[in-house]
């Protein structure tokens, strides 16, 4: 009794762990808005099994540097330039959970799940990087004109909203309400509501916090999807004073708890861009232990950011790479010329290396080529799920009949393991964090298959066993124990080979050979260990039972 | 209770010379085939381009070999896919010509324009469901990949053979493997399936299968070998296939089961898979039975093994069969008794 109640236990916690990690969870996506074309952030809840490109739809691309027109020295360099030009422009695409890593050593792996546009995609991805120096708005003439912005937020009907809520909704909902008032307020009162709206905070520069430079704003993570779409209205463009700019930056700070994004006030005319670049490396200074990235300017990039640093002495520089701002802008000590430093203080030298990436992407335009594409429609993801799962259902319907028909009560004690066998391999998939592709699914289906192999073999063995004139509790002791050997053979052979699979294999390959994997290790476990406790339990309630339903 | 081939005593290996005849008659026609056409690889080996489209209505093959060759791309081969309105366009990249990286690309990108100007504008009229553009280099990693893994599961076996098995044992079970292998591209290239890296996924995981069913036989002949130390190698491989007969119905007819569910449900892009997967089990199970047993009968004649009966392998002349078998023409040899079952 108490090795049953411990395996029932075991059992319990395999269990609980297995179905902990299938239930759903709020997964953050970053969805294109249709009515404004931007993205923005939806929270959806799914069962946390990630899906392969295969099943989900998407892009999956491998890039190389363009060797064709001449050799390319170090592509290893290029390559991580490229990364990080790509992982800059990512914000682009409509993806949750952007690929962006490099495979060997020359290699580029991008992969945007639910991409439905390849084209854009790739035009995004190959297009040169373009890196700009610009000042930022020293003059807070941005600030400044906030409130004229505000107002003429406020008089198309825009509210300052404290919850963030999706941007197009808030302004549509609010729009119409104002609508109405104005109708009833037609009586000659239209001025005094203007008045009462001022009290309030502006839809727009409640949004936004002073940073600590001139022209630096924060905006809180979960309102910038608002703040972009309310920048991004015409009637705001017109406000923007002329000659700035607004950039967004890359930084994501965190202040008290909670997480900002930096949005930049600058000039809308660079003082110098990359193509006069020439170098840019990352050190440590050894005296005073700060992180420094130098950088070289060809002659006459020389020239002009002499002059331009020269009428700029004490303002600060925004480096933008692809229209975004990279870490803090630096400020201007003095005038420079060919060689210049930028001194990143007490941060870690890592920062100072991906600054030096960012300057020598602009320096050193690599052009990427595709070597390989491949793109599947949402549509067919989704009719190969549908098909993927009907197989499933029909395949182990039939391997449900086949054990309860032939091995009756025995078979059904099989069947209710095959239910935790299914719950087990579901859960190692989510826990582990693996992805489900295409043949993997297929994978799924066909180990229901073979890990009825181990009971086919136990069940076999308690037969011989009967048939030899056994007791019943002897017969099924004997049979799980001659049983073993074969079930660890079948195990181990099917096991080396999935290995193999996964090891030399590519994505949907080693999709197919990590469900195999996880799911001979979960059938081994409910095969034999589950089924042995039913038939524990079974013979412990009928203990004077003389012949055995197998 | 329903006892499939309970207590079976049926004469397996006095059939192995038709079994020989069979498989011969499988293997050779294929080969001969294979070496003469090769195998209809995927573009992931040969690099190319692969567009799978879905028409508004049913077009006909002819009609868009008619829109690619108004746009001049030719040599790309076209078949309908599952359904009526889907269609696969196949270009590969040639063996002998310099292919710039980066040209498969374009090719897709012909591919939709020569569509959109002949089939009308893309959303409305068609859509590409897929594309794969792998260029000339990638397709020469895959190829070794597959040719690694191939390799590596194969010393793999060997090793795990070694050190389960004494060498007879081993070899036997190593010539069964090499036979499926040999029969699974016999029935690759007869069904002209495409062979993609999931297809050769599909062949090593069923070389991993048919070699846990020789196991499981040749575990039950070294346990048989021990009880019955009277009976010859012959009779007790008989005796051994027909102890674990049940087990190899059940277990086959359940895989078998979820094979056949994918080939007929899951959809066009896994068939050539479970295709697979589905004659590996067959050829894996006609190979543990009269691939393995017999090569060991004919093994442990030649070199005989300590234990193992080799010296008496084959029957011994005027011995009686216990059942005789049903379909023995002459009947003139025949099994001498079970001692015991």
């Amino acid at each position: 009794m108490r090795t049953i109640r411990s395996r029932l236990i075991a059992v319990g916690i395999l269990l609980a762990i297995a179905v902990w990690q299938l239930i759903p969870t709020n997964v953050t996506q970053r969805v294109r808005d249709a009515t404004t074309g931007r993205m923005k952030d939806t929270t959806i809840r799914r069962v946390p099994i990630n899906l392969g490109l295969d099943l989900q739809g998407g892009i999956h691309l491998a890039l190389e540097v363009d060797q064709s027109k001449g050799p390319v020295p170090d592509c290893a360099t290029a390559i991580q330039l490229a990364e990080k030009v790509v992982r800059t422009r990512i914000d682009e695409f409509g993806t949750t959970e952007p690929v962006v890593q490099i495979q060997g050593r020359c290699r580029l792996i991008v992969e945007l799940a639910g991409e439905k546009d390849p084209a854009r995609a790739k035009s995004i991805i190959q297009r040169t990087a373009f890196l700009e120096f610009r000042i930022t708005d020293m003059k807070n003439l941005f600030r400044d004109a906030l409130p004229e912005i505000d107002k003429a937020l406020q008089r198309a009907g825009v509210r300052a909203s404290g919850q963030g809520a999706a941007a197009a909704s808030v302004t549509q909902l609010f729009g119409t309400d104002t609508a109405k008032a104005k109708g009833k307020a037609r009586k000659g009162k239209a001025a005094a509501k203007d008045t009462t709206d001022l009290n309030a905070p502006g839809p727009l520069s409640s949004l936004l916090f002073q940073g600590q430079l001139p022209g630096e704003y924060l905006v809180p993570e979960e309102q910038v999807p608002v703040a972009e779409s309310l920048l991004a209205r015409p009637d705001v463009q017109r406000l923007i004073p002329r000659g700035v700019e607004l950039r967004w930056g890359t930084e994501v700070l965190s202040r008290a708890g909670r997480s900002y994004r930096t949005l930049y006030a600058g000039e809308d005319r660079p003082i110098i861009t990359g193509e006069y670049l020439q170098d840019a490396k990352a050190t440590r200074d050894p005296l005073t232990n700060q992180s420094v990235v130098t950088f070289t300017l060809s002659r006459a990039g020389g020239r002009i950011f002499e002059r331009e640093t020269g009428r700029h002495v004490n303002d600060y520089m925004a480096i933008i790479l692809d229209g975004r701002v990279q870490g803090q802008p630096p400020i201007i000590k003095s005038q420079i010329g060919q060689r210049g430093q930028i001194e990143l203080g007490a941060k870690p030298l890592q920062d100072a290396q991906d600054l030096a990436l960012v300057l020598k992407a602009g320096a050193l335009p690599a052009p990427l080529t595709i070597i390989e594409e491949r793109t599947i429609g949402p549509s067919l993801g989704q009719d190969s799920i549908r098909d993927g799962i009907r197989a499933g259902i029909v395949g182990v319907a039939l391997v449900v009949l086949i054990m309860v028909v032939y091995y009756r009560v025995s078979g059904l004690l099989a069947v209710a393991a095959l239910v935790l066998y299914v719950v087990f391999t579901l859960g190692g998939l989510a826990g582990f964090g693996f992805t489900l592709t295409l043949p993997g699914l297929a994978g799924l289906v066909l180990s229901v298959g073979i890990a009825v192999d181990a009971n086919v073999l136990i069940f076999e063995r308690i037969r011989e066993e009967l048939q030899h004139g056994k007791l019943v509790r002897t017969a099924v002791d004997e049979g799980f124990k001659h049983a073993m050997s074969a079930i660890i053979d079948s195990n181990v052979s099917t096991l080396l080979t999935a290995f193999i699979l996964w090891l030399v294999g590519t994505g949907p390959v080693q999709g197919f050979a990590i469900t195999l994997i996880i799911g001979i290790l979960a059938s081994f476990i409910t095969a034999v260990f589950v089924v042995r406790t039913f038939y524990m339990i079974w013979l412990d309630r009928r203990p004077d039972m003389a012949t055995l339903s197998v | 209770m329903i006892r499939l081939f309970a207590n079976a005593n049926y004469d397996f290996i006095k059939w192995r010379r038709w079994a020989y005849g069979l498989t011969a008659a499988i293997i050779i026609p294929g080969f001969a085939l294979f070496l003469v056409r090769g195998l209809n690889y995927s573009i992931e080996f040969t690099g190319g381009t692969l567009i799978q489209v879905q028409t508004a209505e049913p077009v006909g093959t002819e009609r868009i070999r008619s829109a690619l060759d108004a746009a001049n791309i030719r040599d790309a081969e076209i078949q309908q896919f599952g359904a009526a309105n889907e269609y696969v366009i196949r270009a590969r990249i040639g063996r002998a010509d310099q292919v710039v990286e980066g040209s498969t690309e374009m090719t897709a990108a012909a591919v939709d324009s020569a569509l959109a100007r002949t089939l009308g504008p893309a959303p409305e009229h068609y859509k590409i469901l897929r594309t794969e553009a792998v260029g000339p280099k990638v397709g020469r990693e895959l190829q070794g990949k597959a040719f690694a893994a191939i390799l590596l599961s194969f010393l793999v076996t060997l090793v795990y053979l070694a050190f389960r098995f004494e060498w007879r044992f081993g070899l036997a079970a190593v010539l069964a493997t090499f036979h499926d292998i040999l029969t699974t591209i016999a029935f690759i290239r007869y069904l002209d399936l495409e062979v993609s890296l999931v297809v050769v996924g599909a062949v090593l995981t069923m070389v991993g299968y048919s070699l846990n069913d020789t196991i499981i036989i040749f575990d039950r002949v070294r346990e048989n070998l021990h009880k019955f130390r009277r009976q010859n190698l012959y009779e007790i491989l008989n005796l051994s296939i027909n102890e674990t007969l049940p087990r190899s119905v059940l277990t086959h007819g359940t895989t078998m089961a979820t094979t056949v569910a994918l080939v007929l449900l899951a959809g066009e892009v896994l068939r050539p898979f479970a295709l697979v997967m589905t004659f590996a089990i067959f050829t894996g199970t006609f190979s543990s039975i009269y691939i393995a047993a017999p090569v060991l009968m004919y093994i442990e004649k030649r070199w005989p093994g300590e234990d193992a009966r080799g010296a008496r392998a084959l029957r011994p002349p005027g011995s009686v069969p216990l059942n005789p078998p049903p379909a023995a023409p002459g009947g003139g040899s025949a099994v001498r008794s079970k001692a015991a079952v």
